[in-house]
């Protein structure tokens, strides 16, 4: 290998890479069952973490920087003018194998600037995943970008070799695409999503029936949206993700702050911060939608289009809907305690296990790990006493706020500090 | 008549599992069960020492598994934190277990069976970090070869996961600090020892003992950690959380900060 070329490719290709958050390696059933490399039957396993604290699982690596899309919102559009560079297929997975063996990742996660056609690109993509699996017998965590607009036949072949694919919506409107991607069409998102989905059945149903049946992308599909570039709300980009997880049966639907990377008048400019806070808040408020029984209806609708900033999303709707308090946590079923603020999904498998034996007072919650500092407004349990029951919303929401500290809180802080 | 003692055991699980077989069978009022390498002399109790009987501890192990097999893994992880007094911690959890009728391993109000599960979760922690904190160095002999330095005695736990990960390499993982390590040669894992000269660790001098191409793919690897990190969003304490300090001196991609 020509470690110097490399060295150079992989710079520019991974920093063109980093954008995509996506980097789960878990969820697959692919276990080693030849004597070959790698495993990704068990959970994920982030390796490492960049400085950004994010973690390293896969390689993430474009295949090419060069495209043919003018995209406002990408580092890699044909306007602008950096260094670009493509990897030969046999690279990328020589890459692989030597950072796998090491024990440096989880597996690779592909994808490509357009080149030429989005079929040439998705054939070249395909055939990285095909030489890993068919010739160096690797049972790692493949996850392949596909590309919008490739042909029926290649998504299907992808498939079978990758563990996930995705395509990344990356503007939550129909209206934001055409003002940032005028050249892409939204059904070119679409229709490899629906693509998979069937696959994904079609492939599930015949498993029933023929045992011997391949995998086809048994970690499913993900997709990614930008946050903070057109102007959208949360309430837009909640419903569209709430869309996609259930007409796709995505698995994941990423939230990606915008970090400004070109000057451009349709976007923010360089130079401001990106929205961390928000995205934040969006991942909380998609925990609530997948784990907790939330409708997202409940969460954001007409009158609360935008998430509190100050307060978490499961905080913010109990303070607008008091009435459904106090909680009996020695009672109350399994789906109740998931409202109540400050109970995770750990805290209530601990909670509706340990009262079997005893009813629970506030001594047990403390040690089990509720986060009593906001449970308390909202719970009963066996100490006598609920004593917060003649307080309005505003009032517990000051105490809440008084009596804890939050990683954010420093930036909505209207007060001002005394000592920077 | 009073039967209290001290058991002293070697050390090991079985040896441990051993003295809770006799504990029962002998009906002994147990003061505490400590290592032979630790034991300290009660002033009113006897002292036992215990030899480790695998048949013995095998019924144990069983036993445990047939009340529960959450309790059994919890009960094998959390001896491996080798914390202080674990041992009659662990005792008392096993008494527990067998004296009532119903699960106790889920009673989560109870004070033993929450440490317990608190311990066992550490170790777990750490098992976990160790699965994803080990960096291979090729040596000439062709073996993938890693030293870690963890907070817990996890070897044993992380043997199963690299095994059926890298099944056709042989590989090398050496613990420094307690001193042994868990070789894989292409059919099975062996315990072995060491007598290692010098640091193997994350050292900015190369050894001869690896191929030359390994420290290639190393300033590869972290030239990725670079690259792929978002400089505006930069955020060394959540970095620092999940990366521990004391880890950095075995990750290649931390080499320059080391």
């Amino acid at each position: 290998m020509q470690f110097e070329r490399i060295k150079q490719k992989l710079n520019i290709l991974a920093d063109a890479a980093k954008y995509d958050v996506s980097c789960s390696s878990s969820g697959s059933k692919r276990t080693n069952t030849n004597k070959g490399l790698g495993d990704s039957s068990g959970m994920g396993i982030c390796h490492s973490y960049s400085e950004d604290g994010r973690c390293i699982s896969l390689l993430k690596v474009l295949l090419t920087n060069y495209c043919i899309f003018d995209c406002a919102y990408c580092v890699s559009r044909r306007s602008n003018d950096i260094e670009r560079a493509a990897f030969k297929i046999q690279e990328i997975v020589d890459l692989t194998i030597n950072f796998y063996r090491r024990n440096y990742i989880e597996g690779l996660f592909l994808s490509s600037g357009i080149f030429k056609s989005p079929d040439y690109t998705m054939e070249r993509l395909v055939s990285v995943a095909k030489k890993l699996r068919t010739e160096e017998n690797f049972n790692g965590y493949i996850h392949l970008k596909s590309i919008p607009g490739a042909s029926e036949e290649l998504m299907k072949e992808a498939g079978l070799y990758a563990d996930r694919i995705s395509v990344n919506i990356e503007v939550p409107t129909v209206s934001g695409l055409k003002l940032l991607a005028p050249e892409k069409k939204h059904e070119d998102f679409i229709k490899p999503m629906q693509k998979i989905r069937n696959e994904i059945l079609r492939y599930q149903e015949e498993k029933k029936i023929i045992k011997s049946t391949p995998k086809y992308a048994p970690a499913g599909q993900s997709t990614q949206m930008i946050i903070g570039a057109t102007g959208e709300t949360d309430k837009d980009i909640m419903y569209s993700a709430d869309y996609y997880y259930k007409k796709y049966g995505m698995k994941r639907v990423y939230y990606s702050g915008y970090v400004p990377v070109a000057e451009d008048k349709r976007l923010p400019p360089m130079g401001s911060s990106v929205p961390m806070l928000r995205e934040n808040r969006l991942y909380q408020t998609d925990w609530l939608l997948r784990f907790y029984g939330f409708r997202v209806a409940e969460l954001l609708n007409k009158n609360h289009p935008n998430l509190d900033i100050d307060v978490d999303p499961k905080l913010g709707w109990a303070l607008r809907n008091l009435s459904y308090f106090p909680v009996d946590i020695n009672r109350a079923d399994k789906i109740v305690l998931a409202r109540v603020p400050g109970l995770g999904i750990q805290s209530i498998h601990k909670i509706i296990s340990a009262r079997r034996f005893r009813k629970l007072n506030w001594e047990h919650l403390k040690k089990i790990g509720v986060a009593l500092n906001r449970a308390k407004y909202f719970i009963v349990c066996d100490t006598q006493g609920w004593k917060h029951q003649d307080l309005d919303a505003s009032k517990i929401k000051g105490l809440i706020l008084q009596n804890s500290s939050g990683k954010f809180r420093d930036k909505f802080s209207t007060q001002l500090r005394l000592f920077n | 008549m009073d039967n209290s003692k001290i058991l002293i055991y070697d050390g090991s699980f079985n040896g441990f599992l051993t003295s809770v077989f006799v504990a029962f069978e002998e009906k002994i009022q147990v003061v505490d069960i400590q290592r032979s390498s630790i034991q300290q002399n009660g002033l009113f109790s006897d002292s036992t020492i215990i030899f480790t009987h695998v048949e013995k501890a095998k019924r144990v192990w069983n036993g445990i598994d047939k009340k529960s097999h959450r309790a059994l893994k919890n009960i094998y992880f959390a001896f491996m934190s080798e914390s202080k007094n674990v041992e009659l911690l662990l005792y008392r959890y096993i008494r527990k277990l067998f004296a009532k009728r119903f699960a106790i391993q889920s009673d989560y109000s109870d004070d033993i069976v929450l440490k317990i599960v608190q311990l066992a979760k550490s170790v777990g922690r750490e098992k976990h970090r160790m699965e994803a904190f080990v960096r291979f160095q090729l040596t000439k002999d062709d073996i993938y070869f890693a030293t870690i330095e963890p907070d817990f005695d996890v070897l044993p736990l992380i043997s199963k996961h690299f095994r059926s990960r890298y099944a056709d390499q042989h590989w090398l993982i050496y613990d420094v600090k307690r001193k042994y390590g868990i070789f894989y040669n292409l059919t099975g894992v062996e315990i072995v020892s060491l007598d290692l000269q010098g640091v193997f660790a994350n050292s900015i001098l190369r050894n001869d003992c690896f191929i030359t191409e390994e420290y290639s793919y190393q300033e590869l690897w972290a030239n990725y950690f670079k690259s792929t990190n978002i400089r505006s969003r930069i955020n060394p304490k959540l970095h620092a959380q999940h990366v521990p300090r004391r880890y950095w001196k075995y990750l290649s991609e931390k080499k320059q900060v080391v």
